[in-house]
């Protein structure tokens, strides 16, 4: 395992318990969007495409592999990637409100990830220059993976979005409906602000505007309108979880809450 | 990478224990021909410390390396050898060894063929020559195929499909 870079005793109870949230943050997002993904498997529109979804759904969990140990060796209880992902109930979760979203039709599948793409390669991209050098670590290597994610998904976009008009009117659908969660995206809270002045974390104040010109630009491409700001009451990764992700865990808890402690 | 020449003594002996494990998916490579071994140490106390680097995060096969790594190291008498994880920097296909390239092309499965791909890079696949045939008219079916290191790719001449391994 890589060396710590910050022994959790040198820092304030305060301090370690904001690098544990914003790292398990990270982690979960990756977790429930790869488990959404895998639901996909058997099923998507094509087998290339259920191959393509399957091999995103394999890289968040592996991403989410990585994070979730880190995170609870910050956290310092003995939890494991393991005990935080199976062992945990929802309001405990920790993830984009956006990730949690059922996946719908391919057309919403692919908007959803389309936006989580373009946030992760400014987080991923912004965690290279991290103070944690672990946690830049991870972000290269999750870096480059995210790359080819949002190749797929911006490609897809494109091609629903300036298709045919079943697939334009669905797609925008798709776009209209998960937009209310984006403003989350980029709403810092004390986690952040912390991580933030410590340099561990890119300010999300300064990535908001390229995630944006990001988005602007596929969308353009796409031949697709984007929606018109919202409020924000999604506070996925304070705890408050919209009814979804409740469902999606009992599913991808059962083995572990069934047989506690079962070993292949 | 360190190549295993360099290495010295009992570093050597484990770099060629190392080079007879199989890729499990790809069994014509070894760990070695794929630059999944970072380094070979030996600490102050005589201990061995083996860095290996996943290829892609969420590969299944990781794992799968870890155990085969640490039978060969008890078989080979170094039950004691400590493995370490590798993260940074990140593996890409440009650690593969011009042997592995070979071997690859031998087994059916195209090698890389260029540096990573653009980020913005959304429509074109890269030019891939055949295995089988040669020709360089192939087209990509999809960038995702069996496993996470390879795209599904079929040849215009011989029509055949195969695999491509990725840049990454």
């Amino acid at each position: 395992m890589s060396a710590r870079t910050h022994a959790p005793s040198e820092l304030d109870p305060a301090q370690q318990e904001a690098h544990f949230r914003y790292v398990l943050r990270l982690g979960d997002t990756s977790l429930v969007l790869g488990q959404r993904l895998g639901e996909w498997v058997g099923h998507a529109p094509a087998l290339e495409e259920d191959l393509g979804l399957a091999n995103l759904a394999l890289d968040l969990i592996g991403q989410a592999r990585l994070l979730l140990t880190y995170a609870g060796e910050l956290e310092g209880r003995g939890r494991d990637e393991d005990a935080l992902a199976f062992l945990r109930d929802a309001p405990e979760f920790a993830n984009l409100t956006l990730v949690e979203q059922p996946n719908g039709d391919f057309g919403q599948t692919i908007v959803r990830q389309w936006l989580l793409d373009a946030w992760q390669l400014e987080i991923y991209e912004g965690l290279l220059v991290s103070a944690d050098t672990r946690l830049g670590a991870i972000a290269a290597k999750a870096l480059k993976e995210t790359r080819y994610h949002h190749r797929f998904s911006s490609g897809w976009l494109m091609r629903l979005g300036d298709g045919t008009q079943e697939s334009h009117d669905r797609v925008q659908g798709a776009l209209d409906s998960l937009w209310r969660f984006t403003a989350e995206l980029f709403a810092a809270d004390d986690v952040d602000e912390r991580m933030e002045a410590a340099a561990i974390a890119p300010a999300l104040m300064e990535l908001a505007p390229r995630w944006s010109a990001r988005i602007d630009e596929d969308l353009r491409a796409a031949t697709l309108k984007r929606p018109a700001a919202q409020p924000y009451p999604w506070h996925g990764r304070r705890g408050v979880h919209t009814e979804h992700l409740g469902h999606m865990l009992t599913e991808m808890q059962h083995l572990q809450r069934t047989y506690p402690g079962v070993r292949w | 990478m360190i190549e295993p020449e360099a290495a010295a003594g009992g570093e050597q002996l484990i770099w060629t224990l190392l080079a007879e494990v199989p890729d499990p998916e790809i069994p014509v490579l070894s760990i070695v021909d794929l630059g999944i071994v970072r380094h070979v140490r030996q600490d102050a106390d005589g201990r061995l410390h083996i860095g290996i680097t996943p290829t892609y995060s969420g590969c299944p096969a990781t794992e799968v390396i870890r155990i085969a790594v640490r039978a060969a190291l008890d078989t080979g008498g170094h039950a004691d050898a400590v493995l370490e994880e590798v993260l940074s920097p990140p593996w890409t296909s440009e650690w593969l060894t011009s042997a592995a390239r070979a071997k690859l092309k031998a087994f059916g499965i195209a090698p890389p063929e260029e540096p990573v791909l653009s980020a913005r890079r959304l429509w074109d696949a890269p030019l891939v020559t055949c295995p089988r045939c040669g020709s360089r008219a192939s087209e990509r079916v999809s960038e995702f195929g069996s496993t996470p290191c390879k795209a599904h790719y079929r040849c215009g001449a011989c029509q055949e499909p195969f695999d491509y391994f990725k840049c990454l």
